[in-house]
């Protein structure tokens, strides 16, 4: 029986954006259809992962499998952010500023931004360098951190509807990338991306963090607003959200409970390791399949398996 | 596919009788069209037009039910391809491999495992429910024994699987109560396994390797009166088998091709030795569109990721998940525990108590029912406000457990509590910190 598969109308492609320097920069987007629907488009750029790392030890915030990995790091971000690179091959290291959470040590905008600037020199991957979603010390600390990483091309995150000002202006002056990050709602995404281009940022140099959730904690909020995303930027020519969707998931996936919970603990749930990677690598391969195209991502196993998916799918 | 008034009118016996209740023949069509009517309200359609429109209204992917012990499941009957159009109905079954030659010990283990692999959140029971007991020898004795074994000692829903019609049919005949799923009609054994399927009324699977073979075998069983089946394309690598799923679901659903409009069958068990790399690829069926994944076995690290995803993908988006209003205690409070309150919107409760839990500090939760709103929209539409509160917290019975007069509200409702001060003249209102990530040293802190 003669068969033609129905074709679906794409009218639009995603905008690439290329982060990081010299040999090791990375391009993302390009996308001409749904993710990995290459029977009917193309994926130019394979979607990528970033290891994440913090400025400071994150004890207890983080839970024991992915602790264990970088035990001999730790208090050390360069040493931790060149263990990414050369033990587990991270195609970008994402650098959490977590010592100026306001709520916690509240370190300076300059000392964070001197940590972020020995860790841009001493890798060579694009660097990805968050603050702690505290507003207003965010715009503070990346306004530094820009200035400090002058001529690395980093990536700052996460910009939002209250500090977009000035850390897209200090991004625009040092010529660095930015993520724009807004909470679960693709018309905010579309509104944060006009302000950007408003201020003069261009398309090429900003990212869309749309919020994550992780597995069982609200995933299919991120997971259909990154489906909604892409469904605009293809199909109904929503311009100004044609652009690279970036994914924030280790923090979300580790922090829960049935990660932490130990084999003593909870028997029934069965070895924590394992059962923490596979929660942390199905969240990705899901809002892979959504459509993000950069992931941020913790422990080494889950990205080896999140980055085997990717090239089979893309084989 | 849904016809027009006018196309349904040419099919009535247009004799305006109005035995119906509407006024015209056209009137009925146009409601009949719309779904506000019932085609058996017409005493005089004639049985072809039943049937054309029984076929007209027939769902675009076919919903196949499946036996367990205790009622059966769901599988196909979706409507869209994305779940934000309107929802996913029938989540995807999780099947493990039996197999003929695992010894009978083995076989009592497995099912053993299964019976405990059920795992309790907001008030849904998320448990694998599938087994597919598959025949390696070509031995019938042998099949029907294992088939036997596994009814007997358990509730699951089952798959048969054999290349042998006389084996196949032995374990069906001994399963038949339980309503199995048959594995499966190719177009080489079409005949024999499509008369056996029609014989014990049982869903087959229908299996091919290309479009065209699996459009024209369908065509050929739907030919011999069968209705339940269920598609297997025969893909065994990633990028394909994905393929298969989107082209399957959207055939139907976006150009009417009624040959792909039924459910699908994934066996990421026969992709990959690596369990990791096994549980990822039946991510991927689960994200995009499988009906059934059959797993080599069931370990729950790897299950219960999968039952999460699961719950995630097919929760409708447009009716909150909600938990039950109630005292949840966290971390064994005692009476001297500080008392928190928050609303019953499920990813509120599960982000607020996950970070008291992890705070490790002694609390009572009060999770009031706001319709399943988070705090700022319930707050907003007057149903998390000063009154409703304290009158909640006064009657949800925390006075008997706990001493302390001290009730934590969140930072984002701190505009109540002046209310609930009034409300609750015994009491101290301390407001909470606005993000949930501030809760532990918020706790701390007291």
């Amino acid at each position: 029986m003669a068969f033609e598969i129905p074709p679906q109308k794409y009218s639009g492609s995603i905008k690439t954006v290329t982060i990081g320097k010299g040999d090791k920069a990375i391009t993302l987007g390009g996308e001409t259809s749904y993710p990995f629907y290459l029977f009917e488009g193309v994926m130019p750029n394979k979607p990528r992962v970033a290891l994440e790392i913090w400025d400071k030890n994150p004890g207890e915030d983080w839970a024991a499998p992915v602790l264990e990995v970088y035990k001999d790091v730790l208090d050390d971000p360069v040493a931790w952010a060149q263990k990414c690179v050369n033990e587990f091959g991270a195609d970008a290291v994402a650098l959490v500023l977590a010592s100026t959470d306001p709520n916690g040590d509240d370190a300076s905008p300059e000392s964070a931004a001197q940590t972020a600037k020995k860790v841009a020199e001493a890798i060579d991957v694009p660097l990805i360098i968050y603050g702690t979603s505290a507003m207003e010390k965010d715009a503070e600390v990346l306004a530094a951190v820009a200035e400090a990483c002058q001529g690395h091309n980093v990536i700052l995150g996460p910009i939002q509807d209250k500090n977009y000002k000035k850390i897209g202006a200090a991004a625009l002056g040092y010529q660095h990338t930015v993520v724009a990050n807004t909470p679960i709602d693709v018309n905010l995404a579309k509104q944060l991306n006009i302000l950007l281009g408003n201020l003069g940022v261009p398309d090429t140099r900003i990212l869309v963090d749309p919020t994550t959730g992780g597995l069982g904690y609200g995933m299919e909020y991120s997971y259909s607003v990154v489906e909604r995303d892409r469904m605009a930027a293809l199909t109904q020519e929503d311009e100004k959200l044609q652009l690279p969707i970036l994914n924030y998931l280790g923090h979300e996936v580790w922090k829960v409970k049935e990660c932490k919970l130990t084999n003593d603990q909870a028997p029934e749930l069965g070895d924590q390791v394992q059962r923490g990677i596979l929660m942390e690598a199905i969240t990705g391969v899901s809002l892979l399949l959504a459509g993000s195209d950069l992931l941020i991502m913790r422990h080494p196993e889950a990205v080896k398996l999140v980055k085997g998916m990717i090239d089979e799918l893309t084989a | 596919m849904a016809l027009t008034g006018i196309e349904i009118f040419k099919m009535l016996p247009k004799t305006n009788c109005k035995e119906c209740g509407f006024p015209t023949c056209l009137a009925f069509a146009m409601a009949l069209a719309s779904g506000k009517a019932e085609l058996a309200a017409c005493p005089y359609v004639s049985e072809e037009a039943k049937e054309k429109l029984a076929e007209a209204s027939a769902p675009p992917i076919r919903p196949v039910k499946i036996g367990m012990k205790e009622g059966e499941k769901t599988i196909g009957g979706e409507l869209v391809m994305f779940r934000h159009d309107k929802t996913f109905f029938n989540p995807t079954l999780i099947a493990a491999l039996l197999t003929t030659d695992m010894s009978s010990g083995d076989v009592d283990a497995k099912i053993d495992n299964f019976a405990k692999l059920q795992f309790e959140r907001v008030g849904l029971n998320l448990r694998p429910e599938m087994f597919a007991i598959k025949d390696v020898s070509g031995d019938a004795g042998k099949f029907t024994a294992l088939v036997k074994q596994v009814i007997d000692k358990s509730d699951a829903a089952l798959m048969l699987m054999s290349d042998k019609p006389e084996v196949l049919k032995a374990g069906a005949e001994v399963a038949k109560e339980r309503r199995p799923v048959l594995y499966a009609a190719t177009p080489q054994n079409a005949d024999d396994y499509g008369k056996l399927a029609k014989e014990l009324d049982l869903p087959l699977v229908a299996k091919a390797d290309d479009y065209e073979a699996l459009a024209g075998l369908t065509s050929k069983l739907t030919g011999m009166g069968l209705k339940d089946l269920i598609l297997d394309s025969g893909s065994r690598t990633i990028k394909q088998a994905l393929q298969d799923q989107i082209v399957i679901r959207r055939a139907p659903l976006t150009a009417k091709f009624k040959p792909f409009g039924y459910p699908t069958v994934t066996f990421p068990c026969e992709m990959t030795d690596d369990p990791m790399q096994e549980t990822l690829y039946a991510a991927v069926f689960i994200a995009k569109y499988g009906g059934i994944v059959v797993l080599k076995d069931f370990e729950a690290h790897r299950v219960f990721p999968l039952l999460l995803q699961r719950l995630n993908i097919y929760t409708d988006p447009q009716r909150p998940m909600i938990v039950t209003q109630g005292i949840y205690p966290l971390n064994n409070p005692d009476e001297n525990s500080p008392i928190a309150i928050t609303t019953n919107f499920a990813l509120t409760y599960f982000i607020v108590s996950g970070e008291i839990e992890g705070s490790k500090v002694p609390t009572w939760l009060l999770i009031m029912d706001t319709e399943g709103l988070s705090v700022m929209t319930a707050w907003a539409a007057g149903k998390f406000v000063g009154d409703a509160v304290g009158m909640f917290v006064k009657k949800s019975g925390i006075t008997e457990k706990a001493k302390t007069r001290t009730l934590i509200i969140p930072g984002y409702s701190a505009a109540i509590s002046g209310d609930l001060e009034e409300e609750l003249p015994d009491w101290k209102i301390l407001i909470g910190p606005r993000e949930a990530a501030h809760i532990p040293a918020f706790l701390k802190s007291l």
